[in-house]
């Protein structure tokens, strides 16, 4: 591994070779789901580029295409559209792809706040030890006790009374972003705290205490890349849970407001005209949420078995 | 064995204690309870004649003392929204809410054993494989899809069952039963099943993964070479040894049934304690709130005592070292 070739060759090259990416290469599973997931992650960045209409823009509605159909022509207009419009007229496919954006968004960003959090804590925990550990891992326990939605919904519900009315909408993403952060540390805190107690121990982390580096450099710069790769794991698996729990926060009318629809708003908006027979409105969110779920669920199991030594 | 189930009642009364502080922080600092009380018309002495009675302006830890009292008897003030004491609302939506519950960790439970056995003896055949990798689709599907497809599937397409509330009821005193009428129990069927079905999965899954353990045991290989019946071996030897841990995540799960319940709750209009806790965010209600706040995590806490001491019942290792 440590041979002087390695150093002189490019960083591609290195990580190509790499045990990671060979196992990457064989697995048709993880090969699928990482083009799925970034093919949705595409789609969702460059969403006003990729998406044939603005659905946000009123000017570009036509109320007349209401209720069309997939792929026929409307019977007033005889526009047609890939997977067919709401009640407004707006375009189903174009209403996904800014949905898709906001679900990732919310996720990524809830995701990575948890991270932080939870990388922090657990260091500080694992390194300082003492009441400060101790008071740190009880909250974590106590949390734990309780589903991780229902302290999203909670935190959620609290920052709402918080926010005054006029500002609830706008920042609804926001507490959202929190709410999920927020439920979610804990998975960080304990894996990072459980590794830190092993790594400082070690002789590496002896000689940067002799040399007199400060506690929080040596926890961020020497411990922290030692303690990462199943931080790695734990994000993948967090960010499936974070979108589904976003999306399950928005259908209960709890998470995303109407005027920035997130997937789940936009299957909580479809249940409506499930009885009407208008089932597109509902289906193709519905299949754009289970797809990346999916994905990044696959994505999360195969990183977890690449990485642990044990299943090889 | 005293000692630890006084400790862990110790940090029992811990955790609730630091609950209750989030819902009485709840209280006194998420919006104004005057302003929520009174109306726009109002005069300074009708403020302050309210601040006092509700002891609004007692010290900190005083209104923090009255408050878990109160708690304690069940009095958690009025609604905001119904303006009813919220005691009232809850023990109004209780059965509704506990019968569902009830019916899908039966559910689970029955289903989740069969399927587990069944998938661990016939480990290669055809219908166990078939059934689990489609419970691994079941695992990743989020619950309120699940229900909306059997809305759709039972509901609109085929026009079987009711889609959403709880049909008709019958009354026994506070309590109302969905049990004894044909619609309360056609009604019931939907929900149980998309609450239950994610418990099912995964209990399913631990009691095939213990029996494949269990099987490979030497009391078993003995029992074979005895030659007692393949039906005595699966049943009296090896099911009875998969049964602690089974019963123990059951016994967790019951409190996620509870949790869960909201989403399946709002998807089906299911009158129950879960659908009141999320109008109660929606318009943010916060004596319903912190009442709800405070009843689940008495529940959660006690199942985890629960369960930690028959942990501690069962398992002799831990008694050796863990007291102390």
């Amino acid at each position: 591994m440590s041979d002087t070739s390695t150093a002189t060759r490019s960083r591609f090259a290195r990580a190509w070779d790499s045990d990671l990416a060979y196992n990457f290469r064989r697995s048709p599973v993880a090969l699928v789901s990482a083009i799925v997931t970034l093919l949705l992650v595409l789609a969702a960045v460059f969403a006003p580029l990729v998406a044939p209409y603005n659905p946000f823009d009123p000017a570009s509605l036509n109320l007349m295409n209401g209720f069309s159909k997939p792929m026929e022509p409307n019977p007033f207009t005889g526009e047609s559209f890939w997977l067919g419009t709401d009640d407004q007229g707006r375009d189903v496919f174009s209403t996904i792809l800014y949905g898709l954006r906001i679900s990732l968004f919310v996720g990524f960003a809830a995701v990575l706040f948890a991270m932080v959090l939870g990388i922090l804590l657990g260091l500080i925990a694992g390194y300082v030890g003492g009441w400060v550990e101790t008071v740190i891992m009880r909250i974590a326990d106590v949390q734990l006790t309780f589903p991780a939605i229902l302290v999203a919904m909670l935190i959620f519900g609290i920052a709402k009374g918080v926010t005054p009315v006029e500002y609830r909408d706008q920042m609804a993403i926001w507490v959202l972003i929190l709410a999920i952060g927020l439920s979610d540390w804990v998975q960080f805190a304990r894996v990072v705290r459980g590794a830190t107690l092993v790594e400082k121990k070690k002789e590496y982390v002896q000689a940067a205490q002799l040399i007199g580096r400060s506690p929080f450099a040596i926890m961020l710069r020497h411990i922290l890349p030692n303690v990462l790769s199943p931080v790695l794991v734990i994000a993948t698996i967090s960010l499936a849970l974070a979108i589904i729990a976003e999306a399950t926060l928005s259908f209960l009318g709890v998470g995303a407001p109407p005027t920035q629809p997130s997937l789940g708003t936009l299957i909580r908006i479809g249940q409506g005209f499930l009885f009407s027979g208008e089932w597109w409105i509902l289906f193709f969110p519905a299949c754009t949420l289970l797809m990346l779920a999916l994905a990044v669920n696959l994505l999360g199991d195969w990183l977890r078995d690449a990485l642990n030594p044990r299943l090889r | 064995m005293l000692a630890f189930t006084l400790r862990r009642i110790f940090q029992s009364l811990l955790v609730l204690l630091v609950v209750g502080f989030v819902a009485f922080s709840m209280f006194r600092f998420v919006g104004d309870p005057v302003d929520n009380l009174l109306g726009q018309e109002r005069t300074l002495e009708d403020v302050e004649r309210l601040r006092e009675s509700l002891g609004l302006n007692d010290p900190f830890v005083m209104q923090y003392a009255t408050f878990l009292g109160r708690a304690m008897t069940g009095d958690f003030g009025l609604s905001y929204r119904q303006s009813r004491p919220v005691a009232e609302i809850l023990i109004e939506r209780a059965p509704a809410t506990l019968e569902l519950a009830f019916v899908s960790a039966l559910f689970a439970m029955v289903l989740g054993v069969s399927l587990g056995i069944y998938t661990a003896i016939r480990r290669n055949g055809f219908l166990a494989n078939f059934i689990m990798s489609t419970s691994l689709i079941g695992v990743s599907l989020p619950t309120f899809l699940i229900g909306i497809l059997l809305i759709y599937l039972f509901s609109v397409e085929l026009g079987w069952l009711p889609s959403f509330g709880r049909g008709e009821v019958v009354k026994f005193g506070w309590w109302s039963t969905g049990f004894l009428t044909e619609s309360g129990r056609q009604a019931l069927i939907l929900p149980a099943i998309t609450l239950g079905l994610y418990q099912m999965t995964l209990i399913m899954r631990l009691v095939r993964s213990e029996m494949l353990e269990v099987l490979r045991q030497d009391y078993i290989r003995f029992a074979r070479a005895r030659g007692l019946k393949e039906r005595s071996i699966n049943f009296r030897h090896a099911l009875k040894n998969t049964l602690v841990p089974v019963i123990t995540v059951t016994g967790l799960q019951l409190g996620s049934i509870i949790a869960f319940a909201i989403i399946t709750e709002t998807v089906f209009q299911w009158p129950g304690v879960g659908l009141l806790f999320i109008n109660a965010i929606q318009f943010v209600d916060i004596p319903v709130m912190a009442a709800y706040l405070m009843l689940i995590s008495v529940m959660f806490v006690a199942i985890n005592f629960v369960v930690d001491i028959l942990y501690f019942a069962i398992d002799p290792r831990l008694r050796e070292g863990g007291s102390t």
